[in-house]
C-alpha cells in the first residue's frame, strides 16, 4: 500500500513539469500578438465599442496616432478624459508590437501586415456575412477575443451566407 | 440597533442607483430652463422622437441601439454587442452621472455633430426612464 502511494507521489512529482512547460506554452502560434493583461480602464473605454484589442496588434506610432486623434476615431468621437488617455497611452506604449511584422505604421489593426497575413485564407464573402460584417468584429470568430486569446484552436468561423437562388422559370 | 444601522448601510447604494436618473433629470432641468426660458417639462414622446430619427448624419441613436431600448443594440461598425439602454432592464445604466455626460457628449457629436442640449438629453432620459420590460410598443 505505502509503495503504491510513493509511486503515485512519485509519477505527479515527475509530470509536474510538464504541466508547468504546459501552462507556460501560449496557445498563440509564433507570429500572433502575444497577450498582455489590460487595465479595466482600457476594457471599459476602448472595449466598449470594440474587441479591446491586444496592444501588440500596431507599433508604438500607430497607437500615438491613434490616441492623438480619438475625437475623430474612425468616424465616431471616441475622446476620453485626459487622465484616462494617459493610463491607456502608457500601457499601449509599454505593450505595443516590436516585431519586424509591425514595421509599418498602420493606423487599423485589420491593415497591419500580421493581421492580413493571418487571415488571408478567409474568403471574402465571410467578411461581408452578416454574422461577420467587420474584420473589427473579432469576436465573431474568435471565441476568445474578450479576454484577449486568438488562439487558432478557439476559432470557429460562421459560414458566409448561401449565394442568392437564380430566379427559377417563370410560370 | 446594531442590525437597523447595518441595513441602512447596505441599502444605501440601491437608494442611489434608483434615485440617479431622478437627479440627472433635474439637472438637466435647472440647465435647460437656464439655455431656455420657455422650457417647461421634459416629453418622452419627444425623447422617442429625437432617438428614432436622424440628424443630418449616417446614424441615429436607434442604429446603435436599436428601436427597442429595452433590447441589446450592436455596435453598427464593430458588431459589438451594446446593453440595453432602459434603466428598467438594465439599472447601471444612468447611475453614474460622468458616464452618462461622457456618452451623450461623444454619440451626439457622431448623431447631431455637436453636443445635444439639456432639453434633448432630458427628453432622451424621459422616454428611456418610461419604459418597461417586454419591449416597446
Amino acid at each position: 500500500m505505502n509503495r503504491e502511494w510513493i509511486a503515485a507521489a512519485l509519477s505527479c512529482a515527475m509530470m509536474l513539469p510538464f504541466g508547468a512547460f504546459a501552462a507556460g506554452d501560449d496557445d498563440d502560434n509564433e507570429r500572433s500578438p502575444r497577450r498582455a493583461p489590460m487595465p479595466a480602464i482600457y476594457i471599459e473605454e476602448c472595449g466598449g465599442c470594440h474587441v479591446p484589442y491586444p496592444a501588440s496588434g500596431l507599433p508604438a506610432v500607430s497607437w500615438d496616432a491613434l490616441m492623438a486623434g480619438l475625437d475623430r476615431h474612425f468616424g465616431s468621437d471616441a475622446s476620453l478624459a485626459p487622465q484616462d488617455a494617459g493610463t491607456i497611452r502608457r500601457w499601449l506604449r509599454t505593450n505595443a508590437g516590436r516585431g519586424t511584422a509591425n514595421r509599418a505604421e498602420p493606423l487599423r489593426i485589420t491593415r497591419a501586415a500580421w493581421f492580413v497575413r493571418e487571415h488571408d485564407e478567409i474568403p471574402v464573402a465571410t467578411w461581408r456575412s452578416p454574422a461577420v460584417k467587420s474584420a473589427a468584429n473579432c469576436a465573431a470568430c474568435h471565441r476568445g477575443a474578450e479576454r484577449g486569446a486568438f488562439s487558432e484552436h478557439d476559432v470557429r468561423i460562421p459560414r458566409a451566407s448561401p449565394p442568392r437562388p437564380a430566379a427559377g422559370p417563370t410560370r | 440597533m446594531r442590525i437597523l444601522w447595518w441595513s441602512i448601510a447596505l441599502c444605501l447604494p440601491f437608494a442611489a442607483q434608483a434615485q440617479s436618473i431622478v437627479q440627472l433629470q433635474a439637472g438637466y432641468a435647472k440647465q435647460a430652463a437656464r439655455e431656455d426660458p420657455s422650457f417647461k417639462a421634459f416629453s418622452a414622446a419627444r425623447g422617442q422622437r429625437f432617438f428614432l430619427s436622424k440628424h443630418g448624419n449616417e446614424w441615429s441613436c436607434a442604429s446603435c441601439h436599436t428601436s427597442d431600448p429595452t433590447r441589446s443594440g450592436k455596435h453598427d461598425v464593430t458588431g459589438r454587442a451594446i446593453l440595453p439602454m432602459a434603466p428598467t432592464v438594465n439599472p447601471k445604466r444612468f447611475a453614474d452621472a460622468a458616464k452618462t455626460e461622457k456618452w451623450f457628449r461623444r454619440n451626439c457629436r457622431d448623431v447631431v455633430d455637436r453636443e445635444c442640449s439639456a432639453q434633448e438629453k432630458g427628453d432622451v432620459l424621459a422616454w428611456l426612464g418610461s419604459l418597461r420590460a417586454g419591449g416597446v410598443r
